[in-house]
C-alpha cells in the first residue's frame, strides 16, 4: 500500500499544524500493517509526501520526512504562485495521478486560507472516494477498503469505500510524534523530488494568480474594535457586565 | 430576472435556521429558488413557506447516504439545467466540500465563508482573524458561495413557492463512498452553536465546572461553548469547541469566561458582533477584542450577572 500525504505550506514554510495529524495517522496505519510494526523499507508499504509550493516549502517537508514517511514530491514553479483551491487541487490531483498511491490523507484545512475545499476537489477530479474530516480511520488491508468516523457539526457518521479514498483527518485523531534523533538524521537522506509545472503535464493557463476564477475587488482593514470597557471586579462585575448588555439590547 | 439557487440544509426533519438566511440573500438578488434533497420532501418544503422562497426544487431519494460526492452531482446538474446568476449554500464543513465539488463540476469560480453577498453579486469576508474586510466576486461560471450563518437577518415572510421535482442521475464514481451508520448529536434543550444568537463559552479557568456558564447561559437563551483547553480536558463536548479546528461562530453576543484568547480560539469567535471577557489576568489578549470585560473571578462574576438578568425579566 502507498499513501501520499498533502501539504499547502504556509507562508512560513512550517508543516502546516494539521498536515502533521495526517502524517502522523499515515504513519500509524503504516505500522499496525507492517511486521515489523515500524513504518520504512521493512514495512512492505510506503508513505510519499505530496506539496506544493516555493522552493522554501523544502524545510517543512524535511519534518515530516524526519517523522517516518518515505520520501517527497514538491512541485515548486513561479507559475503556480497565486493559485486558487480550484488550481491547487488541480495541480496535486494530476500528481497523485502520476503515482500508484491507494490512499491519499489531507490535513482538514491549511492554517492560511481556511478554505478546507481542497481534499474534497481532488476526490471530485480523482474519482475517488471522498472520506473527509475523519476522527478515526480504520483500514483493511485484505478488503482493500476504509472505514472512518466522519465528525460533523449534526453529529458522527461511519462511512466507506474501496481503495483508492482520499481522506482528511481532524486534529482530534492522534498526538503526531515527535521526530526522533534517527529519525532526523535519517531524513537528511531521503529523497525530495522537485516537479515543475511542465513536468506536471499542466499548462500555465491552467494555474496561477491569472487562472483564478474569483477576484478580489478590494481589502479594506476592519475599523479596530473601539478600545472596550475594562471594569475590574470590586463585588459589583456581574451587575456592571448586566448593565452593559442590557445598554446594548442584549439582555 | 436573475436566479439564484440555494441549498436547503435540514436534519432530522427540520430546516436549518441558516437556511432562512440564504433565501433572504436569495430574494435580494432575484428569484430565490431552493433545493431540497430528502427522502420524503414535502415535510421539508411546508416549512420553506416562512422564508421568502420563489420556488423550491425538489430531489426525492436517499442521495445523503452517498455524503457530499452524491449531493454535488445532483446539484450540479441542477445549476447545468437552471442557469441561475449564483449557487449559494451554508459554509459548514459539509456545505464547503459539497461547494467545492460543485465548483469543480461546473467549472465555476467559488468563494467561501462570506458574511454577505450583494445584488451585483460581491462577496463580503472576513479575514484573517477579522481584522480585514475583503469584498470579491466569482469571475467564471456561475458564483458558488459559502455563506456564514448568522451573517444577516432572516426575511419572516408568508410565502407560496411553486414546487417542481428533479430527476439526476447519479454515476458510479459519485457513491465511492457510503455512510452505514450515523449518530446525531443529541439535542439538549440550548440553541445550536452556530445558529444561536448568544454564545457563552468557558475555558481552562473553569476548572472543570460548567454550572455557572451553564447558567448564564440559559439566562440569556443562549448556546454553550468551550475552548479547546475545556474540550481536551474531557470537560465539555467536542462538537461544542469553538475556533480553528473547532466551530466558527459568529452570534450578536459572545461571551468568554475563563478563556485566554489564543489565536486558534479567536479564529472562530472574532467576528461576533458584541464581545464580552471574563477574566482574572487584566494581560489576557481576550480582553484586546472584548466591548467589554469583566477582570475578576468568572466564579463570582458570572453567578451575579445570572441572579441579575433573572431578577430583570421579573
Ligand atoms: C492546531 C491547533 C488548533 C487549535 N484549535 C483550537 C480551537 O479550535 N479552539 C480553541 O479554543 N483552542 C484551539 N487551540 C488551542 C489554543 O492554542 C489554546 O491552547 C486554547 O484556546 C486555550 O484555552 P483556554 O483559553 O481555555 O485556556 P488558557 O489559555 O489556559 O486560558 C485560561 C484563562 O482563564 C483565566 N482564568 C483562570 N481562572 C479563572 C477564574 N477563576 N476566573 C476568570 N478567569 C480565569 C486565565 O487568566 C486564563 O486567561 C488550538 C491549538 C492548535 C495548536
Ligand atoms: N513558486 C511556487 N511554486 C509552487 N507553488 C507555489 C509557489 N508560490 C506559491 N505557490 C502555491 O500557490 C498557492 C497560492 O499561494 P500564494 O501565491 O501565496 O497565494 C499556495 O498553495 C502556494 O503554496
Amino acid at each position: 500500500m502507498a499513501a501520499g500525504v498533502l501539504d499547502r505550506a504556509n507562508v512560513d514554510a512550517v508543516l502546516n499544524d494539521l498536515d502533521e495529524y495526517a502524517v502522523e495517522e499515515g504513519l500509524r496505519i503504516v505500522e499496525a500493517n507492517s511486521p515489523t510494526k515500524e513504518a520504512g523499507e521493512g514495512s512492505g508499504h510506503s508513505i510519499t509526501l505530496i506539496s506544493m509550493g516555493p522552493e522554501r516549502a523544502t524545510e517543512a517537508i524535511r519534518k515530516a520526512l524526519s517523522m517516518g514517511a518515505d520520501d517527497a514530491i514538491l512541485i515548486s514553479d513561479p507559475s503556480l504562485a497565486g493559485s486558487d483551491a480550484l488550481a491547487t487541487s488541480l495541480v496535486l490531483a494530476e500528481v497523485i495521478k502520476k503515482g500508484n498511491y491507494d490512499l491519499v490523507l489531507c490535513g482538514t484545512e491549511s492554517t492560511d486560507a481556511r478554505m478546507s475545499v481542497v481534499p474534497a476537489m481532488i476526490a471530485e477530479r480523482l474519482s475517488w472516494g471522498q472520506l473527509t474530516f475523519a476522527g478515526k480511520v480504520k483500514v483493511d488491508l485484505a478488503a482493500s477498503s476504509v472505514e472512518i468516523e466522519r465528525v460533523t457539526e449534526f453529529g458522527n457518521q461511519v462511512m466507506s469505500a474501496k481503495f483508492p479514498a482520499v481522506l482528511s483527518v481532524i486534529e482530534k485523531i492522534n498526538e503526531p510524534r515527535y521526530p526522533s534523533f534517527k529519525g532526523i538524521m535519517a531524513a537528511k537522506k531521503k529523497t525530495i523530488t522537485t516537479m515543475s509545472l511542465a513536468d506536471t503535464g499542466l499548462a500555465a493557463s491552467n494555474v496561477g494568480a491569472s487562472a483564478a476564477w474569483s477576484a478580489v475587488k478590494d481589502s479594506l482593514p476592519r475599523p479596530a474594535r473601539g478600545a472596550g470597557v475594562k471594569f475590574t471586579d470590586d463585588g459589583h462585575g456581574g451587575e456592571k457586565l448586566v448593565e452593559f448588555l442590557v445598554e446594548k439590547r442584549l439582555a | 430576472m436573475s436566479t439564484v439557487i440555494f441549498l436547503v440544509d435540514h436534519n432530522g426533519g427540520k430546516v436549518a435556521k441558516a437556511t432562512g438566511e440564504l433565501a433572504t440573500f436569495a430574494k435580494t438578488i432575484g428569484e430565490s429558488v431552493a433545493v431540497v434533497f430528502a427522502a420524503n420532501p414535502a415535510e421539508i418544503v411546508t416549512q420553506l413557506s416562512n422564508f421568502p422562497v420563489d420556488k423550491v426544487i425538489t430531489v426525492s431519494g436517499d442521495l445523503e447516504k452517498n455524503g457530499p460526492a452524491a449531493l454535488a452531482e445532483g446539484l450540479a446538474q441542477i445549476i447545468t439545467a437552471k442557469k441561475p446568476a449564483a449557487f449559494l449554500i451554508t459554509s459548514t464543513a459539509s456545505g464547503k466540500e459539497i461547494a467545492g465539488r460543485v465548483a469543480v463540476k461546473t467549472g465555476s469560480g467559488i468563494i467561501t465563508d462570506a458574511i454577505g453577498v450583494d445584488k451585483d453579486l460581491i462577496t463580503t469576508q472576513s479575514v484573517f482573524g477579522g481584522s480585514t474586510t475583503v469584498h470579491a466576486a466569482v469571475t467564471t461560471g456561475v458564483p458558488i458561495i459559502t455563506l456564514r450563518a448568522n451573517s444577516i437577518e432572516a426575511a419572516a415572510a408568508t410565502s407560496t413557492p411553486t414546487t417542481e421535482e428533479f430527476a439526476v442521475t447519479i454515476s458510479d464514481s459519485a457513491k465511492l463512498a457510503t455512510i452505514t451508520s450515523a449518530t446525531p448529536v443529541v439535542k439538549g434543550g440550548r440553541p445550536d452553536l452556530t445558529e444561536a444568537a448568544i454564545v457563552v463559552s468557558g475555558g481552562r479557568g473553569t476548572n472543570g465546572d460548567f454550572k455557572p456558564v451553564e447558567a448564564l447561559a440559559d439566562a440569556l437563551g443562549a448556546a454553550v461553548g468551550a475552548s479547546r483547553a475545556a474540550t481536551d480536558a474531557g470537560w465539555y463536548p467536542h462538537s461544542h469547541q469553538v475556533g480553528q479546528t473547532g466551530k466558527t461562530v459568529s452570534p450578536q453576543l459572545y461571551v468568554a469566561a475563563g478563556i485566554s484568547g489564543a489565536i486558534q480560539h479567536r479564529a472562530g469567535m472574532q467576528t461576533s458582533k458584541t464581545i464580552v471577557a471574563i477574566n482574572k489576568d487584566p494581560e489576557a489578549p481576550i480582553l484586546e477584542l472584548a466591548d467589554f470585560a469583566v477582570v475578576g473571578d468568572l466564579f463570582n462574576v458570572l453567578p451575579q450577572a445570572t441572579a441579575q438578568i433573572i431578577a430583570r425579566k421579573g
